[in-house]
């Protein structure tokens, strides 16, 4: 059970930084999994008055906020476009609606959970943190760092020359997912997977152009998996290729159907 | 801590404690539609409207719902009973513990898209679970609900 002694809606990202060096206080996103912790918070920092829930588009990327919900990335036109559907299909099985009204990006990122649809989706892309003291970070650095105090502000994710694709494997709907897979085809024709809920945190593979059955079976090498309740290491090392294999066959028949 | 918020169309004010959720802010001014199920932010049951989107009032603290509007059951009575009798004439209701929460999202669904098919349907209410039905009457009735308005609208 979560325990909360005091409750502060910040005014600035400085108030928010000094107030989360205590060890005791805990900056709050969604609150969907802080809330199951045995914890006793000092203060629940809350950074909802700071304007951090919205996404801008340029002509060179997307500036999302740390609060905004996955639920606003899920509806977000100019996402679904660039990512042609692959937010929406990372997101849409993420229990209900009503969870992601009020998951965070930034509590998604900060916490860097193994089963994250949304690390593993971004993590294919282009994609970097920016933190309030840390400054910019790409996100594939940001993943292997250990937690810190510091507070995350938003994502940049710059627009790059790619087709996108994501996958899951879950044991019944709106589970946790059993293995994640985001594809990127870059525009020379390498790939970037980003294979995530092994149930460790997202890894990334950047690999060369190649047939899809050779891709897969290299990723299925390389890859790390564990396992846990919802499935074997052996399980989840034969899913990442069978996922490779799908995201690179939905990623080619695209291509083939632009050509048409 | 002093919240002030608007709760089914009346202004609330309320001492609350700052790890006090929602749900218990809500059933504490007798909205007692609203479910304590899962605790783990999975069954819907504790489905409430925050500013018309649908939230898990589990999962909020009331403390944020401060200087926003909230919507339970209780304040959409009208509404939920037309769109309620039809979830009832498939008996899809049964033990009823989940029906508030589900009738709360069915309705959010009809705001953001008047007339969902059953695949939009079924992924909206993913979020809602129920024990009894099996989710098949509840989808015969929400898709009989939306024929009867087609034709209530046509022929307005």
């Amino acid at each position: 059970m979560m325990t909360i002694r005091e409750y502060k809606r910040v005014e600035s990202l400085e108030e928010a930084w000094q107030l989360n060096q205590k060890k005791q206080n805990r900056i709050i996103g969604g609150m969907i999994w802080l809330k199951m912790e045995t914890i006793n918070v000092g203060t629940a920092i809350d950074l909802s008055g700071l304007g951090l829930d919205t996404i801008e588009e340029t002509t060179d990327g997307f500036s999302i906020g740390a609060m905004v919900t996955l639920r606003q990335l899920e509806q977000h036109p100019g996402l679904e476009r660039y990512t042609q559907g692959a937010v929406r299909e990372a997101l849409r099985h993420i229990v209900g609606v009503q969870l992601r009204n009020l998951a965070t990006v930034g509590g998604s990122i900060y916490s860097r959970f193994g089963f994250s649809d949304v690390l593993t989706l971004f993590l294919a892309m282009d994609c970097s943190v920016e933190l309030y003291k840390g400054g910019i970070v790409p996100l594939r650095e940001y993943a292997q760092r250990s937690y810190d105090r510091d507070i995350v502000v938003r994502l940049i994710l710059k627009k790059e020359p790619a087709q996108y694709c994501y996958q899951s494997v879950r044991n019944s709907q709106t589970d946790i997912p059993v293995l994640t897979c985001a594809a990127a085809r870059l525009a020379e024709g390498g790939y970037r997977f980003a294979i995530g809920a092994r149930p460790l945190k997202a890894v990334l593979f950047e690999m060369p152009a190649a047939p899809a059955e050779q891709l897969a079976e290299q990723v299925q090498q390389q890859v790390i998996t564990g396992s846990n309740m919802r499935g074997s290491a052996e399980y989840r090392r034969h899913l990442a290729g069978v996922l490779v294999r799908r995201t690179v066959h939905e990623l080619e028949n695209r291509e083939v159907q632009e050509e048409k | 801590m002093q919240i002030s918020l608007m709760l089914n169309g009346v202004r609330i004010t309320d001492e609350v404690a700052p790890d006090m959720l929602l749900i218990d802010l809500v059933r504490a001014h007798g909205c007692k539609s609203v479910k304590r199920g899962c605790e783990t932010s999975n069954c819907g049951l504790c489905t409430v409207f925050m500013d018309d989107k649908p939230v898990l009032s589990c999962s909020i603290l009331a403390a944020r719902a401060d200087g926003h509007a909230i919507t339970t059951l209780e304040g959409l009575q009208e509404e939920a009973a037309e769109f309620g009798a039809f979830i009832a004439d498939q008996g899809a209701e049964q033990c009823g513990f989940c029906n508030p929460g589900f009738i709360m999202n069915a309705l959010a669904l009809f705001r953001e898209e008047p007339y969902p098919t059953p695949e939009q349907v079924k992924e909206y209410l993913a979020g809602n679970l129920c024990r009894c039905s099996g989710y098949e009457g509840q989808l015969r009735g929400i898709m009989n609900f939306l024929e009867w308005k087609k034709q209530k609208e046509a022929a307005e």
